[in-house]
């Protein structure tokens, strides 16, 4: 596949703002500005903008619970992702989603499910509608290893194979669902194995590779829109953090970790060959990181100087005609 | 333009048919829903004029809810065949995760015009799994309005109010009432959500109902008018947004009240109703709210045993009698709003 230079260069652009997102999350997190909790995704960033960069912008996603990238990498501002982390008024839900209910219809994202495995039927109503309605649009919902053992995948699946829907079911395998490690709880070996059950196309991709993700949701992609029905793509890939920002990982070793991070970082090893390549510079490089650092920081700081809701905002958005 | 008689499964399928002639965005998604026009003739003629638009589906009842949702979301008008009210248990994440908290948890950013049609009640010896009325579940939950009706002219007009409503509307309607004829003009009408109708205009005690209940009320007001009772029968038609002004009216008018329905009785709708009226309406009140409802057991199947567990006329009697003979002292009773016009 030919990917433009100035593709390569806007895919290293979203993964480092998603980088950047997440540990200014994180650093927000522990200084105790951000209610509740936070699921980071870390690590995975390669998946997640290598799957987005398929889709045009009047696509759909859903995303999950560790969703600020998939939300990221279709498009939506920083600024008012910070302002909902925060429960502030000019948050994308005015404060009553949260970290984990993020959404901007405006930009086909449906939203982050904190139901695990919760956005699978969903987006075969999505699927639905689109061919209803005619368009060459295409669906696509994101999920964990853990939730490919929810029943609604298996409802979703067959659904969507059988009325040949657009969608393309993307799995970003991080190796644990929550303290579960995959290899003990997903049977058949893979999820993307699944795929032929449904008699469907299933992939497995290197989901650090930033180009072999995309490369193998084009193809998914297109697949649906051109009316051929859904795919499950699997992205092996991998969280540096807990299932949720403070969690004590008792289930693995900081080794484990480490090795990934220092032989497998989405980011180092795509920022390595482009600079091979001479795509970019080592201070073009540097500079992307300045620039992403000081564009994240003004958009939480715009979080933190947003207006909080009036408690009885709280009675409203419940009816569009109560 | 005339009246005719129709049934409520022809009513329905009337309804169906204007909005989806109106309506391109509307769309039927379901189990079975064209082989023989739903399993109780509720779909009759439609998919013949809109092939593509009744989605006969795999047996998925997550997948059915959670597709109406997501069709929903992106510029559709679905209309959920839930098959038996009983299985909104298959579903209850979309219903009560999904449904009902999206347009809220994204700030009002999605509309979800959306109806989950959803056939309830007993009487027909189905058993404890097809027998259920599940409206308290779901009035429990905000986020989704509920409708229940009784007669034919009613479900025709409500299910173009719910079709054209652009909030999640779970619709119930009772399945020994498919075959239950009455008037219905040839006009074209809506009836809003959220309005109540008296039924049966009295002085003396009021009775709030709805779905087939309405008509058990029907039959016992005629054995109370032997016994010197008028009894007002509200049919609430709508359970959220609920029409309290016109339960204040009438309870401010008859000083007594009693609420009748299927779904059984501990946690029922009737303690709500019972509640509020208590709340908002005690001076007025000279007697206890009563409520009369199923036994609180699961749908036994031999007809002697689900005719016991059923709400009977006998009982709707028994009821009437125990609100109206509790009366309490009626010294601090405001006089009774005359406003019988």
């Amino acid at each position: 596949m030919k990917i433009s230079t100035d593709k390569k260069i806007s895919l290293l652009k979203k993964m480092v703002l998603i980088r950047v997102f997440e540990e200014k999350t994180e650093a927000l997190y522990h200084q105790e500005l951000i209610p509740g909790f936070v699921h980071l995704s870390i690590g995975q960033e390669a998946s997640t903008v290598g799957s987005c960069a398929a889709l045009r912008p009047d696509d759909y996603i859903i995303s999950t619970h560790r969703g600020h990238a998939h939300i990221l990498a279709k498009g939506a501002e920083p600024k008012y992702m910070f302002a909902e982390c925060f429960g502030k008024t000019t948050g994308y839900c005015k404060g009553k989603g949260g970290s984990m209910h993020i959404a901007d219809f405006s930009k086909g994202i449906l939203g982050a499910n904190g139901v695990v495995g919760g956005g699978f039927p969903i987006m075969t109503g999505a699927g639905f509608s689109i061919k209803l309605r005619n368009t060459d649009q295409v669906g696509m919902v994101f999920f964990g290893d853990g939730a490919s053992n929810r029943g609604t995948f298996h409802e979703a699946v067959n659904m969507a194979a059988v009325f040949k829907l657009p969608i393309v079911f993307v799995c970003e395998n991080n190796q644990w669902a929550s303290t579960s490690p995959a290899e003990k709880m997903v049977a058949g070996g893979s999820v993307a194995n699944r795929a032929h059950a449904y008699g469907i196309p299933g992939f497995i991709t290197d989901g650090s590779n930033v180009l072999k993700v995309l490369e193998a949701v084009q193809e998914a992609v297109e697949r649906a829109r051109s009316g051929r029905g859904p795919t499950i793509v699997e992205n092996e890939t991998f969280r540096y953090k807990g299932h949720f920002e403070g969690d004590r990982q008792k289930y693995r070793t900081q080794d484990e970790i480490q090795h990934y991070r220092m032989h497998r970082d989405p980011i180092d090893r795509f920022q390595t060959v482009l600079i091979e390549e001479g795509v970019l510079t080592k201070k073009a490089v540097a500079a992307i990181w300045a620039e992403t650092k000081t564009f994240i920081d003004e958009a939480a700081q715009y979080g933190l100087d947003s207006p909080l809701p009036k408690p009885e905002d709280a009675l409203k958005d419940l009816f569009t005609n109560p | 333009m005339g009246v005719r008689d129709l049934s409520c499964s022809l009513a329905m399928a009337e309804a169906l048919m204007e909005e989806m002639e109106q309506d391109e965005t509307i769309f039927i998604i379901g189990e079975d829903l064209t082989a023989q026009g739903g399993i109780f003739g509720q779909f009759r003629g439609l998919s013949k004029k809109f092939p593509d638009r009744l989605i006969d589906t795999p047996i998925s009842e997550t997948s059915i809810v959670g597709a109406g949702v997501g069709a929903a979301l992106t510029g559709m008008r679905p209309f959920i065949d839930m098959h038996f009210a009983d299985f909104v248990t298959t579903a209850m994440d979309e219903i009560v995760n999904q449904m009902a908290k999206i347009r809220y948890m994204f700030g009002g950013q999605a509309t979800l015009p959306l109806v989950l049609w959803a056939p309830d009640g007993g009487g027909i010896s189905a058993a404890a799994q097809h027998s259920q009325c599940l409206e308290s579940w779901i009035i429990h939950t905000p986020g989704l309005k509920v409708v229940a009706p009784y007669e034919p002219a009613d479900v025709k007009g409500l299910i173009k109010a719910a079709i054209r409503d652009d909030d999640p509307v779970v619709f119930f309607q009772h399945k020994r009432l498919f075959n239950w004829t009455g008037p219905v003009t040839e006009e074209e009408y809506v009836i809003p959500l959220g309005k109540a109708a008296i039924k049966r205009p009295g002085k003396d005690i009021t009775i709030l109902t709805y779905s087939r209940m309405t008509y058990e009320c029907m039959e016992a007001s005629r054995a109370l008018v032997q016994n010197g009772i008028d009894a007002e029968i509200i049919d609430l038609r709508t359970l959220c947004p609920l029409d309290f002004e016109l339960i204040a009216q009438s309870v401010k008018k008859t000083q007594h009240a009693i609420v009748v329905h299927e779904a059984c009785l501990t946690g029922g709708f009737g303690a709500e109703l019972a509640a509020r009226i208590n709340e908002d309406l005690f001076e007025y009140l000279r007697g206890p709210v009563v409520r009369v409802a199923a036994k609180d057991v699961p749908m036994p199947f031999s007809p002697v045993m689900e005719k016991y567990v059923l709400p009977q006329i006998p009982d709707i009697l028994a009821g009437v009698d125990k609100a109206m003979k509790n009366k309490r002292p009626d010294t601090n009773i405001p006089h009774a709003v005359n406003n019988q016009t």
